[in-house]
């Protein structure tokens, strides 16, 4: 047993952060130091970046373009790209229906949706809740009627992400409307440019266009469209939801995150002091960092076991239920650092090269706005009280 | 970044798990909690037998000279046995501090004893009023012909009553708070002028207050350097924390697996009550708190011999505040699970509880080491 990073993956991690500080534009990581939301272009160009060094899909295997890291690989790289002001990569595409086509796509599924997505070509989104159908995900009534060599999908999904932006979207759909929830639900890719497809954004407390409602109505979806089996989505589903260990958590984030939190700390004055040296303050600053620590831990424990190929368990849902937590504590702790001043909604400007963070107010992201944001957290991807039934469901059985 | 055990540390961890279900079972340690000293000799030569009180001593005095691992793995069958016997006191603390401040003829005289489990020693430390500080140490030492006469007093002193020998911090120069001044004594329990008040303490262990009353010392009895003890103080205080992290997850892990078991047994309103969501979201909880624990003891474990007292001391302090509100937290959540049975003495689980509480309270408790890690400088904000 040793915590230490070996030598090699201490190469390893001096190798990405060299790459990441020499090719990562200024301007794109002034706006991730502070906290603002970055536009289209300036993501995928940061993706089209990697890709042309050979990274574009840090998570998929070599014969699919990937970079063939294990999990610990993949780890230092997420840590060491949120550290220097990467934008997190869009995880639809690479995270999510990559994998999932890897795993059950046919091999023209693969060659014509998979390089796409490496090389930030495709924008995708994620189609899954709708508004019947949130934490009950199975109860979904999209419907996709067979006709001939075409599905007919008529539905509302919502809450999706970024689906403004999205070439594509993929989604679960009920194929069998007589068979039993699970059962009759199939896993379809969809062109978002296709005829009766409309997407309508939903106005969020933070002030931003983040997640959007699509309507499809009679939209034809060609059934090469459909991955693997029909009737068989939900098991692909499920494959998906268990997948993401390396990043669910976002300790990189959180890290990076938590330094700001304390740079901004030590600015602020209470009782004319630096906010930072008020034993109270310090004290929750403390006990969120502390947290951090061990679950940075668990996370490695975690990916660690996975190297082994050891039987994947109900971590994931530990590491996403801390994991947005602590994303919110830290964001919560931030507005509360500007005390009355996190009230104010003025907005700075992004600083110029050279200073890459705004360290004192008007922030360019207001720091409320960010906490309202974050209450998203343990709200998507299985609330968190969904993650612990999961686990209750693993360890107490039914 | 390996999490893996070794061939050793698998037969090692065997090898406890065997003592943990036989030597060790709830049957056989109530009877030891049952008994006059409150410990068992024969357990105390079982430990020696298997190698485990030689743990902390270089090869070249007959020990193990093993790793923060080894004791680890130790820590964590002793937490999940709930032994009564001074394992951490004697076994760890009293053995580095002799090991790490001892002449070579201190060395040779004791750690060869001290694994053979001859030799019970015990440190006694902390004073009344001193709380968590470890520089507060009021009881002197002074000089008086060949030797020193030692006066004041000690309390919570773990199982003083059983103890061969008391290490024993005095001032032999300086303030009260001063970190300098510390001299640490290696003294006979039964040398003249030593008295001592017994009693339980809360987890079933048995502690004393310890006077010094006039108390000759040859100067052979000086352990390290005069006035220079508190850095070797400091030090095994951190691996006693380590180890004390690992027996927190030992029992943590236990009292969590009892209580899963008990709700899946025990039936209300016709169903087992971990049928019910409100307690399986508690029990998730508990379950968080148990992993987040374990890593942290890793954490504790794996820094606790590193050299930088800043950075070592960050990672203690941080293990000790994560494992002490995984003790609190866990321990009454699963009394609450158990209901009415959990307050019982009859069920382990009530046991398990209170030395859960006992390990928040000791070495610093959960708001002492948040204090000292705020207090201390993040090595990453430049």
């Amino acid at each position: 047993m040793n915590l230490n990073f070996t030598a090699v993956e201490q190469a390893f991690r001096d190798e990405v952060r060299a790459f990441v500080n020499s090719n990562l534009p200024d301007a794109t990581r002034a706006k991730v130091l502070n906290g603002v939301r970055i536009p289209k272009e300036e993501l995928s160009g940061w993706h089209q970046i990697l890709h042309r060094h050979g990274w574009g899909a840090p998570n998929w295997p070599r014969e699919f373009g990937g970079t063939g890291w294990g999990p610990i690989e993949q780890f230092i790289f997420e840590e060491e790209c949120a550290a220097a002001g990467a934008p997190a990569l869009l995880p639809f595409g690479l995270k999510m229906v990559g994998p999932v086509i890897i795993a059950f796509g046919n091999a023209r599924q693969k060659e014509r949706f998979l390089p796409r997505i490496a090389s930030a070509q495709d924008w995708w989104c994620q189609g899954y809740s709708e508004p019947g159908a949130g934490s009950d995900l199975a109860s979904l009534k999209t419907s996709a009627i067979r006709s001939g060599d075409h599905y007919l999908v008529n539905g509302q999904k919502t809450w999706i992400t970024l689906a403004q932006h999205a070439d594509w979207i993929f989604c679960l759909v009920r194929s069998d409307p007589a068979a039993k929830q699970q059962s009759g639900i199939s896993f379809l890719l969809i062109d978002m440019k296709s005829p009766g497809v409309t997407v309508r954004p939903i106005a969020t407390m933070g002030g931003h266009h983040e997640v959007n409602e699509v309507w499809f109505e009679a939209v034809r979806v060609p059934v090469e469209n459909r991955v693997g089996e029909e009737n068989k989505g939900w098991t692909y589903a499920k494959f998906l939801l268990g997948l993401e260990r390396t990043n669910i958590a976002a300790v990189g984030t959180a890290k990076r995150e938590l330094l700001r939190l304390k740079r901004i700390a030590s600015l602020e004055r209470k009782h004319g002091k630096p906010l930072i040296q008020d034993p109270y303050f310090a004290a929750r600053v403390a006990l969120v960092e502390i947290e951090l620590m061990a679950l940075e831990i668990t996370n490695l424990r975690v990916l660690s076991a996975e190297s082994e190929r050891r039987a994947p368990g109900t971590e994931a849902s530990l590491l996403k239920i801390r994991g947005s937590e602590l994303q919110q504590a830290i964001s919560e702790l931030m507005m509360q650092a500007l005390g009355p001043g996190a009230l104010s909604l003025q907005q700075g400007t992004i600083p110029s090269e050279g200073a890459r963070e705004q360290l004192v107010p008007p922030y360019p992201q207001p720091l409320a706005a960010t906490y309202c944001n974050l209450r998203k957290t343990s709200i998507y991807a299985g609330s968190n009280e969904i993650q612990k039934n999961i686990i209750a469901h693993a360890i107490l059985g039914r | 970044m390996d999490f893996n055990l070794t061939k050793e540390q698998q037969m090692l961890t065997e090898m406890l798990q065997r003592f943990g279900a036989k030597e060790y079972s709830f049957e056989n340690r109530r009877k030891i909690l049952q008994s006059t000293d409150g410990l068992s000799r024969e357990v105390w030569s079982t430990l020696a037998q298997m190698g485990l009180l030689s743990l902390q001593v270089p090869e070249e005095h007959g020990g193990m000279g093993a790793a923060g691992i080894e004791t680890m793995l130790t820590m964590q069958a002793m937490g999940r046995a709930l032994v009564l016997e001074p394992y951490l006191e004697s076994a760890i603390l009293a053995t580095v501090l002799i090991r790490d401040l001892g002449s070579s003829a201190q060395k040779k005289a004791l750690l060869p004893a001290l694994a053979a489990g001859e030799l019970i020693a015990i440190p006694a430390h902390v004073e009344r009023g001193s709380r968590y500080d470890l520089a507060r140490v009021h009881t002197s030492a002074v000089r008086r012909g060949d030797g020193y006469v030692l006066n004041g007093g000690k309390t919570l002193v773990v199982h003083a009553g059983a103890a061969d020998l008391l290490v024993v911090s005095a001032r032999t120069d300086g303030k009260i708070d001063d970190e300098a001044g510390i001299s640490l004594f290696a003294i006979e329990r039964s040398a003249k002028g030593i008295s001592l008040e017994s009693y339980p303490t809360l987890d079933g262990r048995r502690a004393a207050d310890v006077t010094f009353r006039e108390v000759q010392v040859p100067s052979e009895a000086l352990l390290g350097p005069l006035g220079g003890a508190y850095p070797a103080l400091v030090q095994a205080w951190d691996l006693g924390i380590a180890a004390l992290s690992a027996e927190a997850v030992g029992a943590l892990e236990t009292i969590f697996q009892l209580t899963v078991e008990y709700t899946k047994t025990r039936k209300q309103f016709d169903v087992p009550i971990s049928r019910f969501q409100a307690l399986q979201h508690r029990m998730v909880d508990m379950l968080i708190h148990v992993e987040q624990a374990k890593s942290m003891a890793y954490l504790a474990a794996m820094r606790s011999s590193e050299g930088d007292p800043v950075a070592r001391g960050r990672a203690i302090s941080a293990a000790k505040v994560r494992i002490g509100q995984a003790c609190r937290s866990v321990g009454q959540e699963a009394v609450q699970l158990h209901g009415g049975m959990g307050v019982t003495e009859e069920l382990s689980v009530s046991h398990y509880f209170k030395r859960l509480t006992a390990i928040e309270l000791s070495f610093g408790d959960t708001e002492h080491h948040l204090e000292k890690f705020a207090r201390s400088r993040d090595p990453a904000l430049s």
